[in-house]
């Protein structure tokens, strides 16, 4: 089996990010980058698959400006075969995302194809999904166990009122929720050996998609603060604040 | 200007989040409510008594992300908004369908500034980004806790549409979390407990609390991670977004993960033996001590005074 995992290079997710105060975004100048935490979980399952003998070509791919090479070279390091890079200096919506992953996905003809859930900048929640659209393949999402079985999948999945499990045929697309597995940090031979291994780099222009937005962003402003509280000294205050907020909320 | 909305259900009961995602619809234009179920007979009869709902659209059928996909895409033409909740199904389906059609979504919608401008939060909330949207169709879903609900109105008309669409995927089972407490992306008082609270049996003693406050139970990521509630109790980034009218923190310090599903909490009321701890320091209302000191006390004062369980 042949999986093609996709990658998102995003601001550290310990980073506390600051809003710029013209509204035009959020400071990524000098702010540590790395893997979106999700991704790194994409990539764990599908080098579990292979070293569990179900895999047997990992292709790991990003999209992004130059430096992006960087997130590809940490999941080589993890265990992935090769790295295709698709370069693009401006932003890009999901939904042309997605649009360059299928042009991949069409050259590469994975059998599976894995994502994180979402990206932990933009908290979309779409090109997973958008991509099992484009490549009409059936989609598990928020997977937190993977089973292959000979053509089969079987994923249980994080639903909103507790767990499902789905089949699904291969080909298809699974998207890794928090609990699908424990990343493993690369150990300092495996970072050394992952710069020796294939990187392609692509142009996103010459892959025939329009990179043209179709929303505009008016305003990026930080949320209203909070105005800090009070503090009480007993359970009766404490009771008796509960209380008067209870008795000003609109009955439903 | 006319608005599909996905119907919200589980386990073939229409979800309080309905009453909620019509809200936010009905400032879009007239509502036309989905219900896609195997058995969706009593769902779409709870749908049609909603106000503000124009009709009521009933389909047969599977519940996957692809056949849900292939139902809304057959209804879409109709229609210059298609939405959904911004839950597991609203983000399983949404984007799946906004490929199809060519359209570029607007997820997690909690403001309307016109019926093309929405704001959603980024970065965890962290930020929050509007975006105006020039497209015929607008695929969009809302997070339901950031609108207000629609009350009961006179029913709507119910009409049963052909929905001959299959399933590549198989739902072989499904775990539901059993319970009496209220939905926790929708109530409107919160109970979260953290990692502090130590143990499942801990946990029992916060669902006491909320029983006698009606309020749903919530959780935070270390505290699910730990075994002590189950997965889908937990609030955050990753968890559930909530907006109760009164959040009551117990035993959480307050990371960002936790940070980021709360802050459409109108009122944050926290208990912790740190008084130093990033929530308590947020919180408008903070008491210093021992949880399992101080909720058996809160529960008998509460009683004392005769809190009323609000509903809902």
């Amino acid at each position: 089996m042949k999986i093609l995992v996709a990658v998102k290079r995003v601001v550290d997710h310990n980073v506390r990010i600051r809003v710029r105060p013209d509204g035009t975004g959020v400071e990524t100048a000098g702010v540590r980058m790395s893997m979106n935490p999700f991704c790194k979980h994409a990539v764990e399952a599908a080098v579990q698959l292979a070293e569990a003998g179900k895999a047997d070509e990992i292709v790991v791919v990003s999209i992004g400006p130059k430096g992006t090479n960087d997130v590809i070279l940490t999941a080589l390091a993890m265990g992935a075969h090769r790295g295709i890079l698709v370069e693009a200096e401006q932003k890009l919506e999901t939904l042309t995302i997605a649009k360059l992953l299928a042009k991949i996905v069409a050259e590469e003809q994975p059998d599976l194809i894995l994502l994180g859930k979402q990206a932990v900048d933009d908290d979309s929640n779409h090109v997973g999904q958008m991509l099992a659209a484009l490549t009409d393949r059936p989609q598990a999402t928020f997977a937190s166990e993977i089973k292959v079985d000979g053509t089969t999948l079987e994923v249980t999945r994080e639903v909103d009122y507790g767990r499902e499990t789905l089949s699904l045929p291969l080909p298809a697309l699974v998207t890794a929720d928090l609990r699908l597995n424990t990343p493993r940090n690369a150990a300092l031979p495996m970072v050394m050996k992952a710069r020796s291994k294939p990187l392609a780099v692509r142009a996103a222009a010459d892959l025939g998609v329009d990179l043209t937005p179709r929303l505009t962003v008016e305003n990026i402003s930080p949320p209203p603060e909070r105005v800090a509280g009070k503090s009480v000294a007993s359970v009766s205050e404490f009771a008796a604040s509960v209380a008067a907020e209870v008795n000003e909320m609109e009955a439903l | 200007m006319s608005v599909l909305l996905l119907a919200e259900h589980d386990n073939g009961k229409l979800s309080p989040a309905t009453a909620r995602l019509v809200a936010a619809a009905s400032q879009l234009g007239p509502v036309d409510l989905l219900v896609v179920a195997e058995e969706p007979a009593a769902i779409a009869e709870a749908a049609s008594t909603l106000s503000n709902v124009r009709k009521v659209l009933v389909a047969k059928g599977p519940e996957t992300a692809d056949s849900l996909a292939s139902t809304l895409e057959r209804c879409a033409k109709s229609y210059q908004f298609v939405s959904a909740n911004a839950s597991t199904v609203g983000k399983d389906v949404i984007p799946r369908l906004a490929a199809k059609l060519d359209i570029q979504p607007v997820t997690d919608i909690v403001a309307i500034a016109a019926p093309n401008r929405f704001t959603r939060p980024i970065y965890a909330g962290n930020a929050l980004e509007t975006v105006t949207d020039p497209q015929p169709l607008h695929l969009l879903t809302f997070r339901a806790s950031a609108f207000r609900p629609v009350a009961a109105g006179a029913a709507a008309p119910v009409e049963t549409l052909d929905n001959s669409v299959t399933s590549v995927a198989r739902l072989l089972a499904a775990h539901r979390t059993e319970s009496d407490i209220p939905d926790l992306s929708t109530a409107q008082i919160v109970i979260g407990g953290g990692v502090s609270v130590g143990s499942a049996a801990g946990f029992q003693l916060i669902e006491k609390l909320g029983k006698t406050l009606g309020a749903a139970v919530g959780a935070t990521r270390a505290a699910v991670d730990a075994g002590y509630a189950p997965n889908d109790w937990q609030i955050g980034q990753t968890g559930k977004i909530i907006a109760p009218d009164l959040y009551i923190a117990i035993g959480i310090s307050g990371a960002l993960q936790h940070l980021a599903g709360i802050q459409g909490a109108k009122k944050i009321f926290a208990i912790n033996t740190d008084p130093e701890a990033p929530l308590m320091k947020l919180a408008d209302v903070a008491l210093v001590g021992d949880l399992f000191e101080i909720i058996p006390q809160l529960i008998a004062e509460l009683e004392k005074l005769g809190v009323t369980k609000p509903t809902g």
